[in-house]
């Protein structure tokens, strides 16, 4: 017998060879793929590469958690982008959650009601496109009267179709914060934080729309928890919060963390949306990007790069998290 | 599940750059083959390309496909639309997805060069302007510190406004929303002091879309430079020239005061002009790879480009624009037609 036939005929070699030949193949598809397009785009001209990273970017953000003027580069705008995009997914997370949580434990409560309510709320929404919720919310929002009639609930409080404006603390002086009052200048309410129309129609849209999903999630997960465990927990003199605090959401998690991973996943994944009702995310600046400089692949590859980033790093987070509150069998 | 026009805009420029070869210089051959001309428009902009009542594409700019379909086939109504949005009209004359871009697209030194691109000659000259509510009682764009500001993304628009306001040294907040719909409800809801774009396109709008129109005004000044032109991929002249003649028949046309009802009566003129124009003098039209009644069956089907104008922007539609800067410089305006010899 041949070295070569005898080694053919070990199952673990063959296996190996199997799978050189197929990363092999992705490779070299992925490399024609590359080469292939950036041929062609030299061939008509097209501009490629990075370079316009560092151009000014020559157009305006709306809100954003740094300073930004126009005057600064595509890579500063874009980056102005992904922290909307972080800020609302972020948010989104933890309100669907809140609520989620609080819908799915309610839908199971004797009260009837309760309980039917919860039930409508879970159907209408998980079975309405999420695009459409935003039009709704945000026609809701842009429905408040204007700025120079703002309803004013309590003092330097203010909401309009301009949003909610609120005292805000400013910091400049150095030292000891000074309250920020809003004041309506001109066209619009200077000083403060402003909540904008367009950032609180897309959290209350990706929030209630998810803590639907995160609801049923959580009703699953209760009920699957063995009625004995309840029962017992009853008997031994634990109130009803104590036994639902201690027995049973500590058991139910194990259920209800893999899906909500993925509804997490969800939330990031939706909130590009947001170029629906001009809430300024990754997507919608890398949008005008593409659009002054025509370099549309780069833009794309970027976005669904960090895209790509954001949900390996919180599905990473979400499996540590899961092992965790996973049963260990002793 | 998500609506994200710009990656199915770099799905198709990945897509069809794989898909097909560059063929230089052989965009008339393929068009000819095909036997219908591949025409990118907007999806929907009254006065420039949007469907009318029976369906069927209308507009100033849905004329040059027209006039291009004519002068390639001797008829007018070979064109296939292509609907396009801000975002994806580039990239998809760049992956050869369409023939030729018709879309009220801006002439600009990026677009004209490193996006491989080549305009032909303006169809429009426009400028970007501003509506307000008429209760602001606003004279001057000068008057909009502070301001909020509606307005499309992926346009010049955009970029204009940021510069104007910061040579003047004014503060704005803009709102960008991608779809032309909800933008302008925002807009009429009270959500922006202002609306930016395009004088025509406003003309447009507050024709089509405000409840009452009269309770809304564009303001005088514009504050930039749009000539709207057609654009072909870079590197086939031959395709350039057709669209760009085609363009200049219409011109010329109404230069020489002919129009689609005359233009048989002018085909007996003994105007050498004119006979060398409408192929009565053979020529032009096997310079440019056409029949050489090319120029005489845009007139015929399409019209001049006076008659072009009125019918969709001017004083026989809703929009009611003034010639302007779109008079031919006969009258004071920028159309001028190059000598078709």
């Amino acid at each position: 017998m041949g070295g070569l036939a005898g080694l053919w005929g070990s199952r673990r070699f063959r296996g190996l060879v199997y799978q050189a030949l197929v990363i092999g193949g992705v490779i070299a598809v992925g490399g024609w793929l590359v080469r292939n397009t950036l041929t062609n785009l030299e061939l008509r001209g097209i501009a490629t590469g990075f370079g316009f990273l560092g151009r000014e970017a020559g157009f305006d953000i709306s809100e954003s958690l740094i300073p930004y003027t126009p005057a600064d580069t595509y890579a500063r705008a874009l980056l102005v982008g992904l922290l909307n995009t972080l800020l609302i997914s972020a948010l989104g997370i933890v309100f669907a959650t809140l609520i989620g949580t609080a819908v799915g434990v309610m839908r199971l409560s004797g009260n009837w009601l309760m309980a039917r309510l919860c039930g409508v709320y879970v159907e209408a929404v998980r079975n309405v496109p999420l695009l459409l919720q935003l039009f709704v919310w945000y026609g809701l929002v842009t429905t408040l009267p204007g700025a120079r009639q703002a309803l004013n609930p309590l003092p330097g409080v203010f909401l309009s179709n301009r949003g909610l404006v609120i005292p805000g603390l400013d910091w400049s002086g150095g030292g000891w914060p000074v309250l920020d009052l809003p004041r309506l200048a001109g066209f619009n309410f200077t000083g403060g934080l402003t909540l904008s129309p367009e950032f609180a129609a897309l959290l209350a849209g990706l929030t209630v729309y998810t803590a639907a999903f995160i609801a049923e999630i959580v009703r699953a997960g209760i009920l699957s928890v063995p009625k004995g465990q309840v029962e017992a927990a009853r008997a031994l003199g634990l109130s009803k919060g104590q036994t639902l605090r201690l027995v049973v959401l500590p058991q139910a998690l194990r259920v209800i963390v893999p899906p909500l991973t993925s509804q997490y996943l969800n939330v990031t994944k939706n909130s590009p949306l947001a170029i629906a009702i001009g809430y300024p995310d990754l997507v919608a600046v890398s949008n005008t990007a593409i659009n002054q400089t025509g370099q549309a692949v780069e833009s794309v590859a970027l976005v669904m790069g960090v895209f790509l980033c954001i949900s390996l790093g919180l599905s990473a987070l979400m499996n540590w998290y899961n092992k965790r509150v996973a049963l260990v069998s002793k | 599940m998500k609506l994200i026009p710009a990656m199915a805009a770099a799905a198709l420029v990945a897509g069809s750059v794989l898909a097909q070869p560059a063929h230089a210089g052989a965009t008339l051959d393929a068009v000819k083959a095909k036997g219908f001309l591949q025409c990118g428009v907007n999806l929907g902009l009254y006065g420039f390309s949007a469907p009318d009542a029976k369906g069927n594409w209308a507009g100033l700019d849905v004329d040059v496909c027209r006039a291009v379909a004519a002068a390639v086939f001797g008829d007018a109504s070979k064109v296939k639309y292509t609907p396009l949005s801000a975002q994806q009209r580039l990239p998809a004359l760049q992956s050869g997805e369409i023939d030729l871009l018709a879309r009220n697209t801006t002439w600009t030194l990026t677009r004209d060069t490193a996006n491989g691109l080549d305009f032909t000659t303006p169809s429009y000259f426009d400028g970007q302007g501003f509506m307000v509510s008429k209760k602001l009682g606003l004279k001057s764009v000068k008057e909009l510190n502070g301001a909020t500001v509606c307005v499309l993304p992926g346009t010049t628009t955009e970029q204009n406004l940021s510069d104007f306001f910061r040579a003047n040294k004014m503060s704005f907040k803009p709102v960008v929303i991608e779809k032309n719909e909800e933008l302008n409800s925002a807009f009429f809801s009270g959500r922006c002091d202002a609306l930016s774009s395009d004088a025509s396109q406003l003309a447009g709008i507050r024709a089509g879309q405000a409840s009452n129109p009269e309770d809304w005004v564009i303001l005088p000044e514009l504050i930039s430079k749009e000539p709207l032109a057609p654009a072909v991929r870079q590197g086939d002249p031959q395709w350039a020239d057709l669209v760009r003649w085609s363009q200049f028949a219409m011109v010329y046309a109404e230069e020489k005061g002919v129009t689609s009802k005359s233009v048989a009566e002018a085909a007996k003129s003994p105007d050498p002009d004119l006979q060398r124009l409408l192929g009565v003098t053979a020529g032009n039209g096997k310079a440019m790879g056409v029949d050489e009644k090319w120029a005489y069956n845009i007139i015929a089907q399409v019209g001049n480009y006076g008659e072009s104008f009125e019918r969709n922007v001017g004083k026989d539609s809703n929009l009611k624009l003034s010639r302007g800067l779109n008079a031919l410089y006969t009258n004071g305006g920028l159309m001028y037609a190059m000598p078709p010899r």
